[in-house]
């Protein structure tokens, strides 16, 4: 069938759906702590005895749900990183440039995706030290956020 | 139960940025006439349909009902399956497995994807975990570009080394007519392209298309009976890993390293790089163009760059990758692992002009997604 016409039509449209995420008793447990006391915790399989941050009811290897908690401490290794240049409107409020990176705490297994900064980009290095900086005790709201970002261990570098 | 299959028809859209021209439903449908077409077959010859696309990018749910007027299901059986990135590969691999089952003897496996019509960077973050990783994950890129940083480091690779990945498939792009981007560029246009997520600038990385594919497969009798030169499905791997971003070892692609050994064994490779003929690269990024082809035992970690170098990957190479342009020059997601299987298949065939590798026996396609996961389909012109 062929067609003459002057446009091609566009229909604009939007869905805004809410949603309730339920967080579980797992990381619940983790997100309250995190909030209420600026602790961090993994969990440890029993069988393969790996860490997982953030921490997993079961270990996602092995199945087995009998996982123990292990407190990691605030600091670790930058394990990777990327610096964002651009611009993503609908999900991601976030200005750039700044810093992604993947940050393994000492005693973890697996990173923590997050942001790093008090730091140039040009003097980031995979493998450099880091430490987790917190929001203040009021303004924590039981969210992943309440860890503000990771910065070079000892304070920020120029 | 179980037979071999043979890939007897594939059909594709011309790829572009936009096709505003046709709705989904129409795009979809001009794919399924071009394999129909190719195959010699009409409708009334498949047995069953699978269909793919992107959740979240063009906010249809149901969409294998809302496209049965395109797609030549009606009153058949049909079943939707979406894997992110690896669509197309999960769809091919699912359209081998319904015809290899014998439950089904001639199955038509649809791919698509209108990339114009969304935020589709918006749409990937959706992926990503809403507790723990969505705050941070800024799509695609930046989950690529963790991985770039650490393969440079870590083997001393360079920008420019990357941008010859993407200046070979560029090149190989301007040989086919259906690749949505067919100008060549060079080593410093790639340099002097825009950083988006640093070490990955806007010429590093796959474009958005609007396009779709369509493979037909048929059961051995049915293939010998209905093509002349059937690509047979001589063996298939898949590997997902975790889902968070963070769980992930960027230090290597797990994924691939364990795909390509259970492949490998299965069909008795063992020099990939003398043996394979041609491969359709799921790369979404320059840099997989180097990284990945070292987990596929083509050469040691880090050697990668001379590999593209001496040109043994292009076309007149030892083993050329992605005579189709690849995935650096068309992205319709939901069809580009159908792509890579459909483009492998026409090498197999012989049927593939401007673009075609001689005397093709072995012809392997891969898909990727989500957090760093691989398929892996491998074609060859017997059956064994």
């Amino acid at each position: 069938m062929s067609v003459h016409l002057e446009e091609n039509i566009f229909y604009d449209g939007r869905i805004r759906m809410p949603y309730k995420w339920a967080v579980g008793k797992t990381g619940s447990f983790f997100l309250t702590q995190l909030r209420d006391h600026a602790r961090i915790w993994g969990s440890r399989c029993p069988d393969c005895e790996m860490v997982f941050m953030p921490p997993r009811k079961n270990c996602p290897r092995c199945l087995v749900t009998d996982t123990t908690w292990v407190e990691l401490p605030p600091r670790g290794v930058l394990e990777t990183f990327t610096v964002v240049h651009f611009n993503e409107p609908s999900l991601q409020p976030m200005k750039p440039p700044y810093i992604y990176g993947i940050v393994k705490l000492d005693g973890a297994d697996t990173g923590l995706t997050h942001l790093v900064n008090e730091i140039e980009p040009d003097s980031l290095w995979p493998g450099m030290r880091m430490e987790a900086v917190f929001k203040k005790a009021n303004q924590r709201r039981g969210e992943i956020t309440d860890l503000l970002y990771f910065r070079p261990e000892g304070g920020a570098r120029q | 139960m179980s037979q071999r299959v043979g890939i007897i028809g594939f059909g594709q859209t011309y790829h572009r940025s936009r096709r505003d021209d046709v709705n989904g439903v129409e795009l979809i449908n001009e794919a399924v006439r071009a394999a129909l077409e190719d195959a010699e077959l009409t409708i009334d010859d498949i047995d069953a349909v699978v269909i793919g696309n992107m959740d979240h990018f063009e906010a249809v749910n149901y969409v294998d009902t809302w496209s049965v007027d395109g797609s030549g299901a009606w009153m058949k059986p049909l079943i939707k399956l979406t894997t992110g990135g690896t669509t197309g590969s999960t769809l091919g691999i699912a359209g081998y497995h319904h015809t290899a089952s014998e439950l089904f003897d001639v199955v038509l496996v649809i791919g698509w994807e209108k990339n114009s019509e969304s935020d589709t960077t918006g749409a990937i973050i959706t992926c990503s975990d809403p507790i723990f990783d969505r705050f941070s994950f800024s799509g695609a890129l930046p989950g690529l570009a963790v991985e770039a940083s650490t393969y440079m480091k870590r083997y001393g690779i360079t920008e420019e080394d990357a941008a010859l990945v993407t200046v070979r498939d560029r090149e190989h792009g301007a040989n086919n007519p259906y690749a949505q981007l067919q100008k060549p560029v060079t080593v410093e246009e790639v340099m002097q392209s825009p950083m988006l997520s640093w070490p990955v600038k806007l010429l590093d990385i796959c474009p958005r298309s609007d396009g779709a594919a369509a493979v037909i497969f048929a059961g051995e009798q049915k293939a010998k009976k209905l093509s002349p030169r059937p690509a047979w499905v001589l063996s298939t791997a898949v590997r997902h890993s975790h889902s968070y971003f963070g769980d992930i070892n960027y230090e290597e692609i797990h994924t691939m390293q364990e795909a390509v050994k259970e492949l490998y064994k299965n069909v008795g490779i063992k020099e990939p790089l003398k043996e394979l003929d041609v491969v359709e690269l799921y790369q979404p990024y320059s840099f997989a163009g180097l990284k990945w082809i070292e987990a596929m035992g083509l050469c040691k970690p880090g050697e990668s760059p001379r590999l593209l170098r001496d040109k043994v990957t292009h076309m007149d190479g030892e083993l050329p990758f992605n005579p189709s342009g690849g995935v650096i020059c068309t992205n319709c997601i939901g069809a580009t692992g159908l792509l890579r299987i459909g483009e492998a298949a026409l090498q197999v065939m012989g049927r593939a002009p401007g673009r075609q590798v001689p005397d093709v026996n072995l012809a392997l396609s891969t898909g990727f997604g989500g957090a760093y996961w691989t398929d892996l389909m491998l074609l060859g012109s017997r059956p064994w």
